[in-house]
């Protein structure tokens, strides 16, 4: 940090220059190819179908409800984790970044054992209620902060380990409490890495189908958020899949780049650091 | 006039029985067997035929020691959208015959043969702790069913099943192929399911299946065919024959359940 760097322009060597090119070929031609195989003059029918409509409004609302959840119980432990204040923290943080690991397939059986109408806590719910996660929208949102909720802890933790701790540690001596040096100078230095959190959270809650269609369930309306609206089109209408799948494309890359300037940090703020 | 057509009874007679051949010379040594050069073939089939084509394909390989069978199991449109995109498969076996028809159109296989019958049945965990007597029990707002997608051929039997017997029944799910359905009733998530009379003889230890009186019952016929891209052609043509033909193969279904759709 108090070194100064002197930052070397201007030289791309080919070793690094052609691998770049092929991984952004092999990125973008399939998302291109979508673009041009897709049928356009069906669009608007299909688009503006409730089936379309119903997918896009669940799975936003589901998606944002899974990042809300995953920020607000996720952000707390990414700093436990990184104070190292809990007993067997390097476990700890192996156990809660397994879902990424794990097929979403997967995912949605241990959430069924757990939470589903005969499992070990839907068990109980269950018998005293009648009201099961499985088949609701609250089910999608359970599934949906499971994958996502990993992606926001290691960010954060990471922005939180980093961090100078000279500040926290000034205030504590003026008299701070815990909690204002946490929301007053903690957080706000986390902000941009809490934006990038965030952002990936919910760009992997939305894009969310194995768990979700394993414990919630594939119907219009309550569990059909989009990728499965896509699959089951699949299954009798390419058109409408591939409408379905470039609306969801529209809308994330629209959400991602009017996100972009939070948490992006710009040339110029980057070298006045 | 009956001296003159006698030879011709006779050929065709030779004709026929060089026709049923599969099938009588069931248990001969087929002078051909060896004829087929070896392969490995590639059946994408229904996912209602997820259990007994495995069965099948071990007699078959045993016939055609040469010829090895791999499978592809998925919903009867799934597969046709990827032979239609290109996926390797030499046969093509569907649950419903206007899926099949779809992809006979579109010129991705051969002319079909229907070689397989089959009829739905509910479902339920083991032990049927929801007590469903009847499709109409269905009905009850408090019983959870799960039926397939209404696109996919299990699921536009459910629907014409309802229809048939005048139910208007609101599943908690429509999943993507009747494994999707049964995994939901085997994993207790549901009280029903509307699935394959076969699915549930297939599964006797983890399901309770309670039949559906043929009168209010539905049927679909399984086709088969050889996949016009096919780089096994002539393997191709030899199992798909196998199916329908072998008293083996007709055997094998018969005990999973299906029965004959002529």
């Amino acid at each position: 940090m108090g070194v100064h760097q002197t930052v070397v322009t201007t030289q791309r060597p080919a070793f690094l220059m052609i691998p770049g090119i092929i991984a952004i070929a092999f990125l973008v031609v399939p998302l291109l190819a979508l673009i041009s195989d897709a049928p356009w003059s069906a669009f608007p029918g299909i688009l503006s179908s409730p089936t379309a409509l119903e997918a896009l409004r669940l799975s936003l609302v589901t998606s944002v409800l899974a990042t809300i959840v995953a920020t607000l119980v996720g952000a707390p432990l990414a700093w436990l984790l990184a104070r190292d204040s809990l007993p067997g923290t390097r476990i700890i943080r192996a156990l809660v970044i397994v879902p990424l690991l794990l097929p979403p397939v997967v995912s949605g059986v241990a959430l069924l054992s757990a939470f589903g109408r005969r499992g070990v806590i839907g068990g109980v719910i269950y018998d005293a209620t009648g009201w099961q996660f499985p088949f609701s929208t609250a089910g999608v949102v359970l599934a949906g902060t499971f994958v996502a909720m990993p992606f926001l802890i290691i960010t954060l933790e990471g922005a939180f380990r980093s961090q100078d701790r000279e500040i926290e540690e000034a205030a504590a001596v003026d008299g701070a409490t815990p909690r204002m040096i946490f929301l007053r100078i903690t957080l706000p230095l986390v902000l941009p890495a809490l934006l990038a959190g965030i952002t990936l959270t919910w760009a992997r809650a939305i894009g969310e189908f194995g768990a979700t269609i394993t414990f919630a369930g594939n119907l219009e309306g309550t569990t059909q958020t989009m990728p499965l609206a896509v699959y089951t089109a699949l299954e009798s209408d390419r058109d409408s899949a591939m409408a379905l799948s470039i609306m969801l494309l529209v809308v994330a890359v629209a959400i991602l780049v009017s996100l972009r300037g939070y948490y992006l940090p710009s040339r110029t703020s980057r070298s006045s650091r | 006039m009956l001296p003159r057509l006698l030879p011709r009874i006779a050929a065709l007679t030779t004709i026929l029985t060089f026709i049923a051949s599969p099938a009588s010379a069931e248990n001969r040594p087929n002078p051909y067997v060896h004829s087929i050069p070896a392969a490995t073939i590639t059946v994408s089939a229904a996912a209602s035929l997820t259990d007994v084509f495995p069965v099948i394909a071990q007699a078959f390989s045993k016939r055609y020691p040469q010829l090895k069978v791999t499978f592809n199991f998925a919903s009867s449109n799934s597969l046709v959208e990827q032979i239609r995109a290109g996926a390797p498969a030499d046969v093509l076996a569907t649950a419903d015959e206007a899926v099949m028809w779809k992809a006979t159109e579109a010129g991705l296989t051969a002319r079909p043969l229907l070689f397989a019958r089959n009829t739905m049945a509910i479902a339920t965990p083991k032990g049927n702790p929801a007590g469903i007597a009847s499709i109409a029990d269905l009905q009850d707002p408090r019983v959870t069913v799960a039926v397939c997608a209404d696109k996919v051929p299990c699921g536009v039997l459910a629907s014409r099943l309802f229809q048939k017997n005048g139910l208007a029944i609101d599943p908690v799910t429509r999943e993507l192929d009747v494994r999707g359905v049964l995994g939901k009733v085997i994993a207790d998530q549901v009280d029903a399911g509307i699935v394959y009379a076969t699915d549930v003889a297939a599964f006797p230890d983890d399901v309770t299946g309670i039949r559906i009186p043929s009168a209010n019952n539905v049927t679909t016929n399984y086709p088969i065919a050889t996949v016009v891209d096919s780089r096994n052609a002539r393997a191709a043509k030899v199992f798909v024959d196998y199916v329908r033909y072998s008293s083996s193969a007709q055997r094998i279904l018969r005990a999973w359940g299906f029965t004959k759709p002529w």
